[in-house]
């Protein structure tokens, strides 16, 4: 691939950026002006069509890291190290809305900003493991090394997770239960349900925006660093 | 062609030259139970002693103790192949590389197990508990809540040690993999001290059986990846 299609690939992802942000805008429009109020939890409830969609982009970003470094330790190839590189700092971010727009509404609702609950301990968990990863990635020197040690450690971390989940429910849970997916129809009121899905598909393409243009500066980093 | 047989059998030996190293030198063992003992020393006294009784934190101190001096004494299995390059030369030998990473486990489930030996007697000293009539299950829940963080460790051991940093990377990496065999051997630990019927904690021992058969299972298949060249 020539210098210009790698340059390519990242204007790609900052347009899908781009446009996901202001799609984003007109979410949080449509949240204010179509949802209602919800009675016990009031304003503070709004923060669930940024939080949920953030939760699942986290969520989304660890299985992506985890499937493509399976395929990197099958195939070997340097590209799917970087697409998961590139997916892991993504992720991170979206942890991090997560981890703060949490407490923010569980404060109000709660009364406590932080709850040691199943799915909290969980994310938090996920976070700690991103961060061990991209810490290891940044302390070995040898791509192929790196390559293949940050694609192991990616992978125990995704057998760890439906473990500490298991021994956090033992302990007790508290979060809300969910109100969409579940085996029964959501219980959600329409338009709250209309919105937030609106709201996961916009996160979601800002995801896949955010890590294309990251794919695409590491892929420039890795060519130049090859022709230099 | 490599049988099963000479699997285990370069497994026994990687163990045993590794065990025969380590009582040479007795560096990590020597470390590890001394850096054990004075964390528990340090617990006794960073309790709040109007409110908690010695043994309300017996359980916490025993796990958090042994899984830190675990974490520490795991440093040892490739730090010392580090040296002089002998892990590659162990590499070239025409060898299954699972048949190393069952050698290396081995001997760190021995080297763990026995700070374990000496962590429980110490905690039950230091914190002064009735352990009478629960020995048993007490070393059975040690025994079941070792195997999988030591496989885990083996394999980020192998990691970390050609990592900038080893020392910070090992714990760094390894801790969130301690989470469940240290939350199910505090629960379990406390419920036996407090006489509770084993029924209470059949969800735990199960848990603590399948995280061992899960990840050492999981390292045994992704060790080879982290050594080959």
């Amino acid at each position: 691939m020539t210098a210009g299609a790698e340059r390519a690939l990242t204007r790609r992802g900052l347009w899908l950026s781009a446009v996901s942000l202001l799609l984003l805008v007109g979410i949080y429009v449509l949240a204010f002006a179509a949802t209602p109020i919800e009675r016990s939890q009031g304003f503070a409830q709004k923060i669930f069509y940024l939080h949920v969609p953030a939760a699942w982009c986290a969520l989304l970003g660890f299985t992506v890291v985890g499937v493509v470094s399976l395929l990197y330790l099958w195939l070997k190839d340097p590209r799917l190290d970087l697409f998961a590189a590139s997916a892991a700092e993504v992720g991170v971010i979206f942890s991090i809305v997560m981890l703060t727009s949490g407490p923010l509404w569980a404060r109000p609702v709660w009364g406590t900003w932080w709850q040691w609950d199943a799915r909290l301990t969980l994310t938090l968990l996920l976070f700690f493991l991103f961060l061990g990863y991209l810490s290891l990635r940044s302390a070995v020197h040898d791509p192929a090394e790196r390559a293949r040690f940050s694609a192991v450690v990616a992978l125990l971390g995704l057998v760890l997770v439906p473990f500490v989940h298991l021994s956090v429910y033992l302990f007790r849970t508290i979060h809300p239960t969910p109100v969409v997916l579940k085996p029964s129809a959501p219980t959600l009121p329409g338009s709250m349900l209309t919105v937030l899905l609106l709201s996961l598909l916009v996160h979601t393409l800002l995801y896949a925006g955010l890590v294309l243009a990251r794919y695409g500066i590491a892929r420039t980093a890795a060519e130049a660093r090859i022709d230099g | 062609m490599r049988s099963m047989a000479d699997v285990w059998r370069v497994a026994l030996l990687v163990a045993g030259k590794d065990l025969r190293a380590e009582l040479k030198s007795k560096t990590a063992l020597v470390s590890a139970v001394s850096f054990a003992a004075m964390v528990l020393m340090i617990f006794t006294f960073a309790r709040d002693s109007t409110r908690l009784g010695p043994a309300d934190l017996m359980p916490s101190a025993l796990w958090i103790t042994y899984a830190f001096a675990a974490t520490t004494a795991l440093h040892r299995a490739f730090a010392l192949e580090k040296e002089n390059g002998a892990l590659d030369l162990l590499l070239l030998a025409p060898v299954a590389p699972e048949a190393i990473f069952f050698g290396k486990f081995a001997a760190n489930l021995v080297v763990v197990l026995v700070v374990a030996a000496v962590t429980l007697p110490l905690a039950v000293l230091f914190f002064n508990v009735d352990v009478r009539g629960v020995i048993g299950p007490l070393v059975a829940v040690t025994l079941l809540a070792t195997p999988g963080f030591v496989a885990v460790g083996t394999v980020i051991g192998a990691v970390s040690v050609r990592t900038r940093f080893a020392e910070l990377m090992l714990p760094l990496l390894l801790l969130p993999f301690l989470l469940p065999p240290l939350i199910g051997g505090v629960q379990v630990t406390a419920r036996l001290l407090a006489d509770r019927p084993l029924s209470e904690v059949a969800g735990w021992l199960r848990l603590l059986a399948v995280y061992d058969v899960v990840f050492v299972t999981v390292c045994a298949l992704l060790f080879p990846s982290v050594v080959e060249e």
